[in-house]
């Protein structure tokens, strides 16, 4: 059986604790993440947790139902297979010595970043977008010199469904 | 009326309907302490936190409700975390209370400061940290009602001294309702239904049950459906007085120490109705061959279970009660006339492995531990709750002790935590006053929690104590003889206190015997002493438990004496 890319998308309680909850489920039963993000909701009484992992079926079997065990979380929701948009965002500090600025400016419009930070050796960059696109940006700016970067893990959302079935 | 934090603890858990607490005082919850003096409930000191929690959950399992223990913070607290993870292996509800340095002073590094809420998340179904005693009564509701629900399991209650003393209304929602906790009681009836066509079609079925047969009280409707069905039944260590070992239709136990013929049908079975079980790695042995030539049906409450070592055709998520009374409406539209006819050669079978490989041992001129247990039935008309330590004792008393009720067998079976069996007996006695209570115990286990004693003895509790001394940590002891040469590395138990003296010590009755004839003197003359009692039984030293399933090993390759 082969690892699968899972995104799921966890509603809980905004409680203190949760998401050490969901962190030591993973480390426990020896399940690996590969990103994570939280924040509130619309409702400040729940927070969501989007957290992408690599599993088999059985595995993600598990990890569905392990997680709905937990008391604090409200509902679990694996949006591989369906249609969603996922984003994630990067901070990246690439080295900008006058000869590549203008390159560099040159990117960061055709890829629609912003320059976030200007110093006298780097630009910080701020992209957004799936992880195609944060890939291609990176390759293209690391012959250039990236020093630093930071990525913020993956958010989705599911789409909305014009087409009923 | 404002009432202080400690007064409501004491009024929520009265309304709780709790009338006993285990427990052990400290600084933490001196207040607390302070404030159950004044009230009607009843409080067991034992001598170590442990023993509160072992206490408390063979109190819970007794009784069938939901035990409750209170100790201090720190050590009081990371004190009981080997019986919370007994009791959460076992899904066994129970409630504790620990104390906790002041809120302001909580992440300090206090004197007495521990983060027992994240030591305990692992092996507690749920735990809170009580910030507001304005929240006190409701949690209080929350975790009774988790704990006694769904799959129980212990619930922990970490309440800071200041929120002991801080006031507030007592205010406690008349009912729980928690939008992210809805346990699934009502099986799936299309699921319901195909159980029923496959049990007309097998010809080789089993039922195998487990304890949330037990935990969810659905021994008369197991009951009733196997005998309706004629389908054989074979149980789990956990699952143990789910069906009467006196019917017939009884296989005896499954898995590692299983019965020949129980392990055998599992092998040779077309069907296969598993009820309220884990498929522990101690049953299911290697999982690839567990039952491969059946359709496995599996009802659990927990979906965590379903799936997770063994796959299955029919995943019934459900509480077995209230499945069990489906299927028992189903089948009683149905024409079940000719299925003992049908499954007649597989009954035959069964009866057949039964004769030619009985559980059997041969008693000599050293007394074997399998014969204490033959004769403690005996005397006791099987009607004695028995707690055991683990080990071989433990197998022994599983085997050769026969329950017909459930609530009778109190065993550590997930976590196999020796040191069980003394405060479990305690807190079964509590429960049941009225019936006799053996502690089966190994001379090794015993030594983990004998300072129980003292307990046992403070409240007059006559629990009988039956060590089947063979001087050996003797389950490790026969791993070692079968699978490392017989080098007994560091379990020879020679070392030991003269338990009868250590009996006379804590102002018990100690009795042994050393010769197959004085066995049942001295069990007739323990059980029927109003004390605490240790009944010494020097054992044939190199005994060891068959059949035996080594690890790893297929369900049907077993090792037979
Ligand atoms: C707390 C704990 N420590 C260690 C073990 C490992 N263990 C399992 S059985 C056993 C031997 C038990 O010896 P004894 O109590 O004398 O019982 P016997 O097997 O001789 O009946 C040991 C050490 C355990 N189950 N629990």
């Amino acid at each position: 059986m082969t690892a699968e890319k899972h995104v799921l998308s966890i509603l809980v309680d905004n409680k203190p604790g949760v998401l050490s909850r969901i962190a030591g489920l993973f480390s426990g039963r020896g399940y690996n993440i590969e990103s994570l993000s939280v924040a509130e909701t619309m409702d400040p009484l729940v927070s969501r947790v989007t957290l992408v992992t690599k599993a088999d079926a059985p595995v993600i079997e598990q990890i569905e139902k392990q997680l709905n065990k937990l008391i604090n979380v409200i509902k679990v929701h694996d949006f591989t297979g369906a249609e969603y948009v996922q984003r994630e965002m990067v901070l990246i500090k690439v080295t900008a010595k006058p000869e590549h600025r203008a390159e560099i400016l040159r990117m960061v419009d055709i890829f629609r970043c912003k320059v976030v930070d200007v110093g006298m050796e780097h630009y910080t960059i701020e992209t957004t977008g799936d992880q195609g696109k944060i890939n291609a940006i990176l390759n293209l700016l690391k012959p250039i010199g990236i020093k630093e970067i930071v990525k913020t893990g993956i958010i989705a959302l599911l789409r909305d469904q014009y087409t009923k079935k | 009326m404002k009432l202080t934090g400690a007064q409501i603890l004491m009024k929520a858990l009265k309304e709780e309907g709790v009338d006993t607490i285990f427990g052990y005082p400290g600084g933490a919850v001196l207040d607390i302490y302070d404030e159950l003096s004044k009230t009607e409930m009843r409080h067991i000191l034992v001598r170590h936190e442990q023993g509160a929690v072992h206490a408390a959950d063979g109190y819970a399992r007794a009784a069938g409700k939901t035990g409750v223990c209170l100790v201090t913070s720190g050590p009081g607290a990371t004190n009981t975390v080997t019986g919370i993870a007994s009791a959460y292996m076992d899904s066994i509800p129970i409630v504790i209370i620990t104390g906790q340095v002041p809120t302001k002073l909580i992440g300090n590094d206090a004197f007495q400061e521990v983060d027992i809420v994240g030591i305990t998340r692992p092996c507690t179904k749920h735990n809170y940290l009580v910030k507001n005693v304005a929240n006190l009564a409701t949690t209080i509701k929350e975790a009774f009602y988790i704990a006694g629900s769904g799959r129980p399991g212990p619930v922990l209650i970490d309440i800071p001294k200041d929120i002991v003393n801080d006031l507030a209304e007592y205010v406690s929602p008349e009912k729980v309702s928690l939008r992210s906790y809805n346990p699934t009681y009502n099986p799936n009836i299309k699921q319901i239904n195909k159980v029923v066509k496959l049990i007309h079609k097998a010809v080789k079925p089993v039922i195998f049950a487990g304890g949330g047969i037990i935990l969810s009280k659905a021994h008369a409707e197991l009951t009733q459906f196997a005998r309706k069905t004629r389908i054989p039944v074979t149980a789990s260590l956990m699952g143990l007085g789910a069906f009467p070992a006196s019917d017939p239709l009884w296989l005896g136990m499954i898995g590692m120490h299983g019965t020949y013929r129980s392990n055998m049908a599992i092998g040779e079975c077309d069907l296969l109705i598993a009820v309220g079980v884990r498929f522990d790695d101690r049953v299911a042995g290697r999982t690839d061959t567990f039952a491969s030539n059946a359709e496995i049906v599996h009802i659990d409450i927990d979906p965590t279970s379903i799936q997770k070592n063994i796959s299955v055709s029919v995943p019934v998520v459900g509480d077995c009660k209230t499945t069990l009374e489906h299927l028992n409406k189903l089948i009683k539209k149905e024409d079940f006339g000719d299925i003992g006819q049908k499954c007649k050669g597989w009954l035959d079978k069964i009866n057949e492995w039964k004769s030619t490989r009985p559980l059997a041992y041969t008693q000599s001129d050293i007394i074997k531990p399998q014969y204490v247990i033959d004769k403690l039935y005996e005397l006791t008309k099987g009607k004695a709750i028995i707690t055991t330590e683990v080990g071989q004792n433990q197998m022994w008393a599983a085997q050769y002790y026969h329950f017909d009720e459930p609530n009778h067998f109190i065993t550590s079976g997930g976590l196999g935590c020796m040191g069980f069996g003394l405060p479990a007996a305690i807190g079964a006695q509590v429960a049941c006053p009225d019936k006799i209570v053996v502690d089966v115990a190994g001379d090794g286990s015993i030594q983990m929690n004998i300072q129980e004693m003292a307990t046992a003895v403070q409240y007059g509790l006559p629990i009988n104590i039956v060590i089947l001394n063979n001087q050996y940590l003797g389950m490790v002891r026969q791993w070692q003889e079968l699978f490392y040469g017989k080098r007994y590395s560091s379990t020879s138990m020679e070392h030991a206190p003269d338990f009868v003296k250590l009996a006379e010590a804590y102002g018990a009755v100690g009795l042994r015997a050393v010769r197959p004839e004085e066995v049942e003197p001295v069990l007739s003359e323990g059980l029927s002493s109003p004390k605490t009692v240790i009944m010494e039984f020097v054992v044939a030293r190199e005994e060891s438990v068959y059949p035996m399933v080594p690890a790893g090993a297929s369900i049907t390759e077993m090792l037979l004496v």
